[in-house]
C-alpha cells in the first residue's frame, strides 16, 4: 500500500507562489516545512485543495477552521499518517528540510521517527506507564536499562507528569485521568526526540485545568521542537501559537462535495486583529465562514 | 427556598399498568430460560458424578486399561489420560500458532482484499465441517500412508481447532482500537512492530481464552480420533508413532460394552474428562486475568 502511494506523488515546483506567501509573512526562524500547492484526495474525493504555506522552526503554528475544512487531513499529511487510510493520496510538494516528504525513496517510518504526533483522544498503550514512554526508544533499538530509565524520566519531566507518576511507573497507562493520559502521550512522543510534534486537538477532550497544563507544556516544548497544532478553540490558538493557518470549506453545489481550503496564513496576532480574508474575519469574529 | 407542600409529593413508585406487566413478563421469561438451560446441564453433571465418582481413585487414574470383563474396581484409564494430554497438547501446538498467525493476516495485513476474504470465508465454512469428516480426511491423507499414531489424531483435532482459533482471534484483533495502531505508527514503528508490540499484547487475553476454549472442545472430541489413533490398553508415551488412546475414545468403547465393569470405568473416564475441561476453563480465566493486567 505504502509503495503505491509513493509513486503517485507528483512534484509541482512553483517558487513564485512560495515567495508571495513569504512576502506576506516575514520569516524570523528557518522554514522547516515548505508546503506548496498540496491537495489531498481520499480515492475520488478531494478533501483539501491548494494548501501553500511555510512552517517555521521552533514556533507553534495553529490550524484553525470549521469542521470539515481539512485541518486534520493536512496535519496528518505532515508525517504521512494518511498513508494508513486506503485510497488517500497527496498531490503537490511537501518539503521538509530540503527533502520531499513524498519523494520516491522516502520511508514513512523514517518520516514519523522525526515528525511525531499527539492525537485528539489520549491513546496510551495498554502497557505500564514506563513501557509507554520507553516504547519509542525501544523500537528504535535502545536496550540499555540505564539509558531507558533516563529517557523515561526526562520525557515524563518534559511532559510535566513525572511528579504525579514517579512512584507508580509500573501501573497501567490506562489508569491515568484524561489530562494525565494526554501528557503521557506527549511524553511518549518526545521520548524519541522528534524534530516536529504534530498535535491534533490535543486538549479537546480535557477540562480547562488540564487544557491549561497542556498549553503551558507546549510553550515550554517549543524551544526544543517545532509544533503544529490543530484546534477548534480560537482562544487556544491566540494563547499558544505564533502563526495561524485558517482553513475554510468550499462547497461545490453541483456535486454536493465539500473541500477544505487554506484561506489565510500569517502571524497569529495579524490573523485575529487584522484578518485580510473576509472568511477569516467571519470565522475569528464568530460569524462562521 | 422552594417549599413543597405535602400534597404534591413526587410519586417515585414503579409505574402501574401495562408497563409493569410487560416488565414482569420479561423478567419471568428470563428466569424460565435460565432454569431450562440449567436443567440438562445439571442433569448431565449429576448423572456423571453419581455413576463415575465411585470408581475414581489414584489407582484408577494411573493403571493400564484392563480387559472389559473385569469389574470396575480393577485397572483404570491411565493410558487414556496420557493419550488425551499428549494428543491435545500436540494439536494445540499445531493449531494455535497457525490460527493466530492466520487471524493476524486476515485482520492486519489482508484487509479487505480478495484473498483475505476468501480465507475468512473458507475458515467459517471449516467451522461447520462435521468432526468425523476431519477424522476421515486425516485417515485418507495420513493414516493410510504412515499408520495410526497420536500425531494423526492431533492433526485431525488441529483441523477442528484451527477455524475456531482463527475466528476468535480475529474477533479479538478487531476490538483493538485503531488509535493504538496509529499511536505506534506515529512513533516510527513498522507494521510488524505495531502488530507484535501493540496489537497482539492488547488482544492477548481474549486470544488466550479463545484458544483454551478450542482446546477444551478438542479434548472432548471422539469422532476425529476413531480412525486416527484406535485404542490401546497400555501407555504409549510416543505421540509420533504407534496406536494410542484417549479419554473420549475409551468412553466410546466402554459405553458400547455389555460388561458392567467396563461401563463403570466409562463413567469414571467421563467424569475425568469433565474435570480436565473444567480445569482448562479455570486456567483460561486465570491466564486471561494475568495477561489483561494492563488493559484496564
Amino acid at each position: 500500500m505504502e509503495e503505491s502511494e509513493q509513486k503517485i506523488v507528483t512534484s509541482l515546483p512553483q517558487p513564485e507562489v512560495l515567495s508571495q506567501s513569504q512576502a506576506e509573512v516575514p520569516a524570523t526562524g528557518e522554514a522547516i516545512f515548505d508546503v506548496r500547492n498540496v491537495s489531498i484526495w481520499y480515492s475520488a474525493f478531494k478533501a483539501v485543495t491548494d494548501v501553500t504555506m511555510p512552517i517555521y522552526e521552533n514556533e507553534i503554528t495553529a490550524f484553525i477552521g470549521s469542521s470539515g475544512s481539512g485541518k486534520t487531513t493536512v496535519l496528518r499529511a505532515f508525517n504521512r499518517m494518511n498513508d494508513l487510510v486506503p485510497g488517500a493520496r497527496v498531490d503537490g510538494d511537501m518539503i521538509y528540510r530540503g527533502a520531499s516528504l513524498y519523494g520516491k525513496d522516502v520511508s514513512p517510518i523514517a518520516v514519523r521517527r522525526r515528525i511525531g504526533m499527539v492525537f485528539q483522544k489520549p491513546n496510551p498503550f495498554p502497557k505500564s506507564i514506563y513501557d509507554n514512554v520507553a516504547y519509542g526508544p525501544r523500537i528504535n533499538g535502545e536496550r540499555n536499562k540505564d539509558k531507558l530509565n533516563e529517557i523515561v524520566e526526562r520525557s515524563l519531566r518534559g511532559a510535566a507528569l513525572w511528579d504525579e507518576v514517579k512512584n507508580r511507573l509500573g501501573t497501567s497507562g490506562l489508569s491515568l485521568s484524561g489530562g494525565q493520559a494526554q501528557r503521557l502521550c506527549i511524553a511518549r512522543t518526545i521520548a524519541v526526540e522528534p524534530d516536529v510534534v504534530l498535535m491534533d486537538e490535543p486538549a479537546s477532550a480535557l477540562d480547562p485545568i488540564a487544557t491549561s497544563a497542556i498549553e503551558d507544556l507546549m510553550r515550554e516544548l517549543k524551544s526544543r521542537f517545532t509544533i503544529i497544532i490543530v484546534t477548534h478553540n480560537m482562544q487556544q490558538a491566540t494563547r499558544v501559537s505564533d502563526r495561524t493557518a485558517v482553513f475554510s470549506v468550499l462547497v461545490n453545489e453541483k456535486s454536493d462535495t465539500r473541500t477544505g481550503v487554506l484561506v489565510e496564513f500569517g502571524r497569529t496576532q495579524q490573523i485575529f486583529e487584522d484578518p485580510h480574508d473576509p472568511r477569516t474575519k467571519a470565522y475569528v469574529t464568530g460569524r462562521m465562514g | 427556598m422552594a417549599t413543597v407542600s405535602a400534597g404534591q409529593q413526587a410519586d417515585l413508585g414503579e409505574p402501574a399498568g401495562w408497563r409493569r406487566t410487560k416488565n414482569r413478563i420479561a423478567t419471568s421469561l428470563m428466569w424460565l430460560s435460565f432454569v431450562l438451560v440449567i436443567i440438562p446441564l445439571g442433569f448431565v453433571l449429576f448423572t456423571v458424578i453419581a455413576k463415575g465418582a465411585s470408581v475414581i481413585s489414584w489407582q484408577f487414574l494411573t493403571s493400564p486399561i484392563p480387559p472389559q470383563v473385569l469389574p470396575a474396581n480393577v485397572g483404570g484409564i491411565g493410558p487414556a489420560i496420557v493419550g488425551t494430554i499428549e494428543i491435545t497438547a500436540l494439536a494445540t501446538v499445531i493449531a494455535v500458532p497457525l490460527g493466530v498467525l492466520g487471524a493476524v493476516y486476515l485482520n492486519e495485513y489482508g484487509g479487505k482484499n480478495a484473498l483475505a476474504r476468501l480465507i475468512g470465508f473458507m475458515s467459517d465454512v471449516m467451522t461447520g465441517v462435521p468432526s468425523i469428516v476431519m477424522g476421515l480426511f486425516i485417515f485418507s491423507i495420513w493414516v493410510l500412508h504412515f499408520g495410526f499414531s497420536g500425531l494423526a489424531g492431533a492433526l485431525a483435532l488441529a483441523c477442528l481447532m484451527l477455524p475456531v482459533v482463527i475466528r476468535s482471534t480475529d474477533e479479538m484483533l478487531k476490538l483493538v482500537p485503531d488509535a493504538l495502531r496509529e499511536g505506534s505508527y506515529a512513533l516510527g514503528a513498522t507494521k510488524s512492530r505495531v502488530t507484535l508490540t501493540v496489537v497482539l499484547p492488547a488482544a492477548i487475553g481474549g486470544i488466550v481464552s479463545g484458544a483454551l476454549l478450542a482446546v477444551a472442545r478438542a479434548a472432548g472430541e471422539t469422532a476425529p480420533l476413531l480412525f486416527t489413533i484406535l485404542t490401546v490398553s497400555t501407555v504409549n508415551a510416543n505421540v509420533f508413532s504407534g496406536a494410542n488412546t484417549s479419554l473420549p475414545s475409551q468412553i466410546f468403547v466402554n459405553a458400547n460394552s455389555s460388561f458392567v465393569g467396563a461401563q463403570g470405568r466409562g463413567w469414571g473416564a467421563a467424569l475425568t474428562l469433565i474435570a480436565i475441561a473444567f480445569i482448562l476453563m479455570i486456567a483460561a480465566r486465570f491466564i486471561t486475568a494475568r495477561f489483561a493486567r494492563y488493559t484496564r
